[in-house]
């Protein structure tokens, strides 16, 4: 990846990053730690690798996106508003009453959104549909689906991993934010997921373990993953809260809320890391 | 009626097949004829008669392994990719283990997802209370979107099995464990999603029913009317959401004597949807409840459990005459209330 395209997604990181800041705001409250660990991730899928159209949504031959992890919603709902779907204005609406962007993502309110999330651990098993749907379709594209790590507690995560490999599906992309944090703490106190890629490979999966808050990264290894004649998923370690200083690897902000204080202070300090990823590109 | 005895389970051949038998062979031949149907179970490929499908589709036939709640939620995948999954798999694994991905994957999203239950109430008696399902009823009407079937026998779960194409959400359709007895003679009758199917008139009770009752309820009637003189109505309630509230409402005016039976928990199933419909209508009736009284079934075969519990003609009987001895308000106009 050059200069120029990297300066392009560090911007539209920033951005995202900017509009979860907004919508942790507007909302009275969202799963600010979550959403900020997984922008990179976001902003390569929704501008780069997925094959989509806003003007066409329910595009048939698109690549489908499932976020697992739906309490990421205020990271994805606002990337989705950056893709087109619909104006970034409606995102003042989050949470409240009748909007159609809640906590958790509902498919049949987000225009642009695969599936419904918000339960853990159903993703995969949709992917995994969806993966065979598309096999048994003959059409090509690809299913990415999006999880957090605290998740992977979950037993159904495993079934439809084992499910994927045995039926030697290439074309679903298991991503994990492996931001090392679930509600109650540090994922290693409280249920250990470690040797976590060890699991993945045991599982019959190629392991792809990257930095997924570095663009150059999540590049490369979606690049490989869409590629790949093998099951392949991605471990994506990346820092919770990633972006504003006083967040990142506090479980502290694992949901917050905001007044227009921690709003500006917030935007101060992503404008502040941004600034200096410029410099160091320069 | 010739029977084949398998390793596991005998099946009826020739053209009285069990529900099971017949869903399964209705659904390889109308995916024939729609190629976006595709099937799924989870390790009972044999055992909910999903084979015929299998066989016959190698391509559009997933079998997860072990794992219900990945069966439903790659159904609700494979739903959203344009395609109609048939799912199947036993009731007690549907409704309770995979529950909220019934819930949140397929109904929430409502996805065309038809759910093919078998072993529902206690027709797998000797497996014990693991592999019985008193609650499905319950839980599946429950949910927002979803239609709930009970077929009476194979010939209406066929007819069920193709009527639910016609359904753009979610379906359930709960059936037996294979050896229920024939209750209709062929297909030649009126079946409609909601619509219940009158099976015998009457006028001084009527008995509304679903799955193994039907057949039963029906020959009760008959020895009622032949040693009592009773006229027993008798409906078959194969649809349990969306409830027949007129077909319930004309026994109620017409026979002022209303008995719901069903191989399912009193609570939550089909005597407490129709109990709902009554009690709303403000118009007063004696009604009872027959049905698992809140309890778990003892073990043993089907039919001493039928008999046990009183699903058989002559514990319908029994409850007839203790129900014929209830006096109801003889306040003819209701118009006044």
């Amino acid at each position: 990846m050059d200069k120029k395209e990297l300066a392009r997604y560090l911007e539209l990181a920033k951005e995202l990053r900017l509009k979860i800041v907004d919508v942790m705001t507007w909302s009275g409250g969202a799963h600010i730690g979550g959403s900020l660990s997984i922008v990179e991730i976001l902003v390569m899928l929704y501008f780069k690798y997925l094959n989509i159209d806003p003007r066409n949504p329910k595009w048939e031959d698109r690549d489908r996106f499932v976020l697992s992890k739906g309490h990421a919603a205020a990271g994805f709902i606002p990337a989705l508003a950056m893709k087109g779907y619909f104006p970034e204005d409606e995102l003042q609406s989050f949470n409240h009453f009748k909007s159609p962007f809640a906590m958790h993502p509902d498919t049949n309110k987000v225009i642009g959104c695969d599936a419904s999330a918000g339960s853990l651990g159903h993703g995969l098993p949709m992917a995994l549909g969806m993966g065979l749907g598309a096999r048994y379709q003959k059409k090509g594209f690809k299913t990415v689906c999006l999880m957090g790590d605290g998740e992977c507690c979950e037993g159904s995560v495993w079934e439809a991993a084992m499910a994927i490999s045995n039926f030697k599906l290439t074309n679903v992309i298991p991503i994990v934010d492996r931001n090392h944090f679930m509600i109650d703490g540090d994922t290693e106190d409280v249920m250990a997921l470690e040797p976590f890629a060890d699991k993945w490979k045991a599982f019959g999966f190629e392991v792809l373990q990257i930095n997924g808050n570095d663009i150059a990264q999540v590049d490369d290894a979606l690049s490989r993953a869409w590629k790949m004649t093998v099951p392949t998923m991605i471990l994506a370690d990346t820092v919770k809260g990633k972006g504003v200083d006083f967040m990142e690897g506090n479980v502290k902000w694992h949901y917050a809320a905001a007044d227009s204080e921690l709003c500006q202070k917030s935007k101060d300090s992503i404008m502040k890391e941004y600034e200096e990823a410029v410099r160091c590109l320069q | 009626m010739s029977t084949v005895t398998g390793t596991t389970w005998n099946c009826y051949d020739s053209a009285t097949m069990t529900p099971r038998e017949i869903y399964g062979r209705t659904l390889a031949e109308l995916a024939k004829t729609n190629d976006k149907i595709v099937g799924l179970t989870a390790d009972l490929e044999k055992t909910t008669a999903m084979i015929h499908f299998a066989k016959a589709f190698p391509d559009r036939f997933f079998n997860v392994g072990i794992a219900e709640q990945d069966m439903f939620g790659a159904a609700a995948g494979l739903a959203k990719t344009g395609l109609i999954p048939f799912a199947s798999t036993m009731a007690a694994f549907a409704s309770m283990r995979a529950c909220e991905q019934v819930r949140t994957d397929i109904c929430y999203q409502n996805l065309p997802v038809k759910i093919i239950a078998t072993h529902a109430g206690i027709s797998f008696g000797h497996a014990g209370t693991t592999h019985h399902c008193t609650e499905d009823l319950a839980i599946m009407r429950s949910m927002a979107n979803m239609t709930v079937i009970a077929p009476a026998d194979g010939i209406e779960t066929s007819r069920a099995v193709r009527a639910c194409m016609d359904i753009p959400g979610p379906v359930y359709i709960r059936i037996g464990r294979g050896f229920e007895p024939p209750c209709y003679k062929d297909e030649s009758y009126d079946f409609k999603i909601g619509k219940a199917v009158e099976m015998r008139e009457g006028k001084d009770l009527t008995i509304i029913c679903c799955g193994i009752a039907v057949l039963q309820s029906v020959l009760a009637a008959k020895q009622l009317e032949e040693q009592d003189g009773l006229s027993v109505r008798v409906i078959n309630m194969h649809t349990i959401k969306p409830i027949d509230k007129d077909a319930i409402m004309k026994a109620v005016t017409e026979t002022r004597r209303i008995l719901t039976i069903e191989e399912h928990n009193v609570i939550g199933g089909l005597g407490d949807a129709v109990g709902s419909v009554i009690a709303e209508s403000g118009k007063g009736c004696v009604f009872r409840k027959h049905g698992m009284q809140d309890c778990f079934s003892e073990i043993g075969y089907a039919e001493d459990l039928y008999s046990y519990y009183g699903f058989d003609a002559d514990g319908i009987i029994d409850k007839v005459r203790q129900m014929m001895g209830l006096e109801f308000e003889a306040d003819e106009n209701w118009e006044d209330e």
